[in-house]
């Protein structure tokens, strides 16, 4: 069914992992992301993959989760380790009709492809353990200090909220549209791309006019709820950092220390 | 509570360089007034101006001539207009276009949220405002997974924690199966008979109206009848000519009275129907 589709992609169970401030769960994603790029030997490697196999197993999320999402990055991962095998110049390692296979190249497409996949892995542990409604708290959070400079973070945050909202509703209300215009003899499925293309006007039109009424119904209803943005509003939800989290940043700190010393001295 | 003197609201159409094309005036000198903890209805079929009314109550529209007074407050003075929508919550027809949290207690919980008040506070008024519609079983789940009367008495317990004087209607029941309009119906009527609220009722389903003290009928931005719903449904004839269907026993008592049997006038339910035959026979 339509309406049941998650967005980010959370599974829902237990653990350490989900129980932490998702600012501290987004800090360290981050914090992982950039120690993958600070190091380039196999020791750090070492280190990041047993920091995310750590990490997999406190989630308790069945690997077989986190690799589904890995299909999507199948394709771009070719891509990269393909170009960067051949098209890396410094010492040939074999080389046949125009291409040239360097040893330079190939340790960087390695480098590439293993970086991709940690990369991808850890990030998609964040959103796997975290509610989508988690996320832009905690974003919101951490953005914060950028009010000064008036971005406006509070309103960032709200128009994310009721975008996570609106998707079930506004894809199931696609579908009742396209069934409604089939009725009527729309044709989506045939003729060539700009046929298929040019027959889906009749399916965004009404779709645009009807978010659009919602659009300024939700604002009504916001209105009379004395929603007034982000002044003096109070939290029923607020963040607050417990022990563990402190725990987890200061795991993550080390973990980058260490990372940014194996970078160095190897 | 609710005090109306006069009022006129104008829709004013423009075209694309900001002249007035044309002035359509959607409520036409109306007087009205409510009491503290009544059970209100106003009637009218579409474009009867009934929701243009109902919106200044609010102070989501505000008056182009005349005053509405909320709680002894002009809704006009800007510094009142938060103090007006605390005191004067509101119930729309779209139940999905009114919720913002996505999960049922995240979504009572945004009003107080706006108002400032304390967390703890927050939880409190969640919970109780969940309990008073009978939906605190659902207070994890998600709204989308709601049937629209469900959804509804969400809408309604969003308001509740608001902590409400009165609470106004604006077609609640138009876009729900028989059973979501008894549901929301009963939400309304316990809280106006258990927690003393005001409740506004703005509706175009006869049915709904028999249990309210006062009903008010609107046609072309004017109010033509005021009463007892007794009183208005007595007079058949009259609420035909407005376009406005009476409940079915009414009109089947009207028809019998029409023939000759000496019943009384507006008959509300089949209870009464039933006693009055009975009582005609001996």
């Amino acid at each position: 069914m339509l309406r049941d589709i998650t967005l980010g992609q959370y599974y829902q169970t237990d653990s350490h992992l989900h129980r932490l401030d998702p600012r501290v769960k987004i800090v360290a994603t981050l914090v992982y992301i950039v120690s993958l790029f600070v190091v380039d030997n196999f020791i750090g490697y070492l280190i990041a993959a047993a920091f995310l196999l750590a990490a997999i197993i406190l989630s308790k999320v069945p690997p077989k989760f986190i690799f589904k999402g890995m299909r999507a990055i199948y394709f771009l991962l070719l891509i990269t380790m393909v170009f960067n095998l051949f098209l890396t110049p410094g010492e040939p390692l074999f080389s046949f009709w125009k291409i040239n296979v360097t040893k330079e190249g190939v340790k960087i497409a390695v480098m590439m492809g293993v970086r991709l996949v940690f990369l991808i892995t850890g990030s998609s542990i964040m959103t796997l353990t975290t509610t989508p409604n988690q996320l832009t708290d905690g974003l919101e959070s951490l953005m914060n200090p950028l009010k000064k400079l008036h971005v406006p973070v509070h309103e960032i945050s709200m128009m994310m909220s009721i975008a996570l909202r609106f998707i079930p509703i506004l894809m199931e209300e696609t579908d009742k549209i396209m069934k409604a215009q089939m009725a009527r003899g729309a044709d989506f499925e045939t003729g060539s791309l700009i046929q298929r293309a040019k027959s889906l006007i009749p399916l965004l039109v009404p779709l645009f006019i009807s978010a659009f009424r919602r659009a300024n119904d939700l604002a009504m209803a916001m209105e009379a709820r004395c929603y007034r943005g982000g002044e003096g509003r109070t939290k029923m939800k607020p963040l607050i950092y417990h022990v563990s989290d402190y725990a987890a940043y200061l795991v993550a700190a080390a973990y980058l220390g260490v990372m940014i010393a194996v970078g160095i001295i190897f | 509570m609710l005090q109306v003197e006069n009022l006129t609201f104008e829709y004013i159409r423009r075209d694309e360089e900001g002249n007035v094309e044309g002035i359509k005036t959607a409520v036409d000198g109306v007087d009205l007034e409510v009491n503290k903890g009544e059970f209100i209805s106003i009637l009218g079929h579409n474009g009867s101006g009934k929701s243009t009314l109902a919106k200044h109550f609010n102070a989501l529209l505000f008056p182009t001539e005349g005053t509405v007074w909320v709680d002894g407050l002009n809704t006009m003075d800007s510094q009142n207009i938060w103090d007006v929508r605390q005191g004067a919550g509101m119930v729309f027809q779209n139940p999905d276009n009114q919720i913002i949290g996505q999960v049922v207690e995240e979504d009572v919980g945004f009003g107080p949220e706006n108002m400032g008040i304390p967390t703890e506070e927050i939880w409190e008024r969640v919970e109780e405002s969940l309990k008073a519609v009978g939906m605190y079983e659902y207070r994890k789940n998600s709204p989308n997974h709601l049937s629209g009367g469900q959804k509804q008495r969400v809408s309604i317990a969003g308001v509740i924690a608001m902590h409400p004087k009165c609470i106004i209607f604006d077609e609640p029941t138009a876009m729900l199966d028989p059973n979501g309009r008894k549901e929301v119906i009963r939400a309304a009527r316990a809280l106006n008979e258990v927690e003393g609220i005001t409740i506004i009722l703005i509706t175009h389903y006869m049915e709904e109206v028999i249990y309210s003290d006062k009903v008010f009928v609107m046609d072309k931005g004017k109010i033509t009848m005021q009463g007892t719903p007794r009183e208005i449904f007595s007079q058949v004839d009259k609420l035909k000519e407005l376009r406005l269907g009476v409940p079915q026993v009414t009109l089947l008592a009207h028809e019998l009275q029409k023939r000759g049997l000496n019943i009384p006038n507006g008959i509300l339910d089949r209870k009464e129907l039933i006693n009055a035959i009975k009582a005609y026979r001996y």
